[in-house]
C-alpha cells in the first residue's frame, strides 16, 4: 500500500482529488477554496499598519490559516513517509536546456541548484526567490485570487472574471518561462 | 412638529452622506476578491478548524505526490512539454464544476445544516494586470501560494524566504491599492 502510494500520482488521480477539495470545503463550513488570501490574513494579523485593505476581522477567516498549516503538514508527511526516493523524470528537452544553465540535480521538487540558502544572496537567487515571490504575492492579491481561488474555484462556479484571470496567469507564465527566464538563468 | 429649516436639512444630509460611503464593505472584502470570505455565519470553538487542517493535509499530500509543487513540472507546462499540469487543472475544474452544480441542484447543505452560498465575482482590470504579474512570478518560483507552503514542507526551507517575499508583496499591494488601476 505504502509502496503503491509512493509512486508519482497520475494527473487523472490528482486532478479529480483536487477538484473534490471544492465541495469538501463548502460542505465542511461554507468555505470557498482559496489559498492566497491566507497571506492577506497574515498581513492583517501581523502588520495591518492602518491600511484599509487589512482592516477587517481576520479572526473570522482563521480557518484559512489552519488550512495552509494542513498543506504544510501534508507535504511534510508525504515527503517523510511516501517518498520513493527517485529523481524526477523531466522532459528531455527541458533537461537539456537546464543543463546549459548548470541545473542537473532533479532529486527534489525544488531544484537545489537554484533555490538554496547559498544562492539566496546571489543576483540569480535574489531574482528567482525574492522577486519571484513578491510577484506571486502582489499579483495574486491584485488579481483577487490565485490558481486555487480563480482557476479552480472561480472556473468551477463559471465566473468570467476568473477565466480572464486564469488566461492572464498563463500569459505571464509563458512570457516568463520562454523569454525572460532564460536570461535570468544565464546570469 | 415644525418643518425643518434649510440649515437643518443640510445638516442631516452631511450627517448621512459619509455613513453611506462607509457602508460599502462589500467592495472592500468581496467584489475584488475571489476569496477571503467566511461564508459561514456560525460561531465555533477554535478546534472546529481542525477539520480544515485535515483538508489541507489531503491537499498537501496530493501536491507533493502528483508533483504539482515541482518547479520542473511548472516549467514543462509553460513550455508545452507535458500534459501533466493541464490534465490536473482541467480535471480538477471539471470535478469542481460538477460538484458545485450538484450542490446547487440538490440544495446540499453544510454539515451544520447551513445553505451553501456562492458569490459572483465582478470584473476589474486587476484580474488582467495582476494576473500577468502573478503568472510571471509563478513561472519563476514554480509555485503559486499553495505550493509555496507545500515546498517548505518538503524540506526546501529556503522557500520560506519566497513566502515571506510573497507576504510582503501582498502588503505592498494593500498599501498602494487605492492608487492602482482597477
Amino acid at each position: 500500500m505504502i509502496e503503491w502510494l509512493s509512486q508519482p500520482w497520475a494527473w487523472y488521480v490528482a486532478g479529480p482529488l483536487i477538484g473534490l477539495i471544492v465541495p469538501l470545503l463548502l460542505i465542511l463550513g461554507n468555505k470557498s477554496f482559496g489559498i492566497s488570501s491566507s497571506m492577506r490574513h497574515i498581513c492583517a494579523s501581523c502588520a495591518p499598519a492602518g491600511i484599509k485593505f487589512f482592516k477587517y476581522d481576520w479572526k473570522k477567516e482563521v480557518w484559512n490559516l489552519f488550512f495552509i498549516g494542513g498543506i504544510f503538514l501534508g507535504a511534510l508527511l508525504a515527503t517523510l513517509f511516501l517518498d520513493a526516493g527517485k529523481p524526477l523524470v523531466v522532459h528531455e528537452d527541458l533537461a537539456k536546456e537546464l543543463a546549459e544553465y548548470g541545473i542537473t540535480n532533479f532529486n527534489g521538487l525544488v531544484p537545489s541548484d537554484l533555490f538554496s540558502w547559498e544562492n539566496a544572496l546571489t543576483l540569480k537567487g535574489f531574482l528567482m526567490m525574492i522577486v519571484g515571490g513578491f510577484l506571486v504575492g502582489f499579483g495574486a492579491r491584485y488579481a483577487g485570487g490565485c490558481t486555487s481561488g480563480h482557476a479552480i474555484m472561480g472556473l468551477s462556479t463559471l465566473q468570467l472574471p476568473s477565466l480572464i484571470a486564469t488566461v492572464c496567469f498563463m500569459v505571464g507564465g509563458f512570457l516568463m518561462a520562454n523569454f525572460i527566464l532564460p536570461l535570468i538563468l544565464k546570469l | 412638529m415644525k418643518p425643518l429649516t434649510d440649515e437643518q436639512k443640510t445638516n442631516t444630509q452631511t450627517f448621512h452622506e459619509p455613513q453611506l460611503v462607509e457602508t460599502n464593505p462589500d467592495f472592500e472584502v468581496r467584489s475584488l476578491d475571489t476569496i477571503c470570505v467566511n461564508e459561514s455565519h456560525l460561531q465555533h470553538q477554535w478546534y472546529h478548524n481542525l477539520k480544515y487542517v485535515a483538508a489541507g493535509m489531503l491537499l498537501g499530500i496530493i501536491f507533493v505526490k502528483a508533483e504539482v509543487v515541482s518547479w520542473f513540472r511548472i516549467q514543462e507546462m509553460f513550455r508545452l512539454q507535458s500534459f501533466h499540469m493541464y490534465g490536473i487543472i482541467g480535471s480538477a475544474v471539471m470535478v469542481g464544476a460538477l460538484s458545485v452544480w450538484l450542490i446547487k441542484r440538490f440544495n446540499i447543505k453544510t454539515i451544520y445544516g447551513e445553505t451553501i452560498e456562492f458569490h459572483p465575482k465582478t470584473f476589474n482590470k486587476g484580474q488582467i494586470i495582476g494576473g500577468v504579474l502573478f503568472g510571471l512570478g509563478w513561472a519563476m518560483t514554480g509555485a503559486c501560494p499553495g505550493p509555496l507552503y507545500a515546498q517548505i514542507g518538503t524540506g526546501a526551507t529556503v522557500i520560506a524566504m519566497t513566502l515571506l517575499s510573497a507576504i510582503v508583496g501582498t502588503w505592498v499591494y494593500g498599501y498602494f491599492r487605492d492608487k492602482l488601476p482597477h
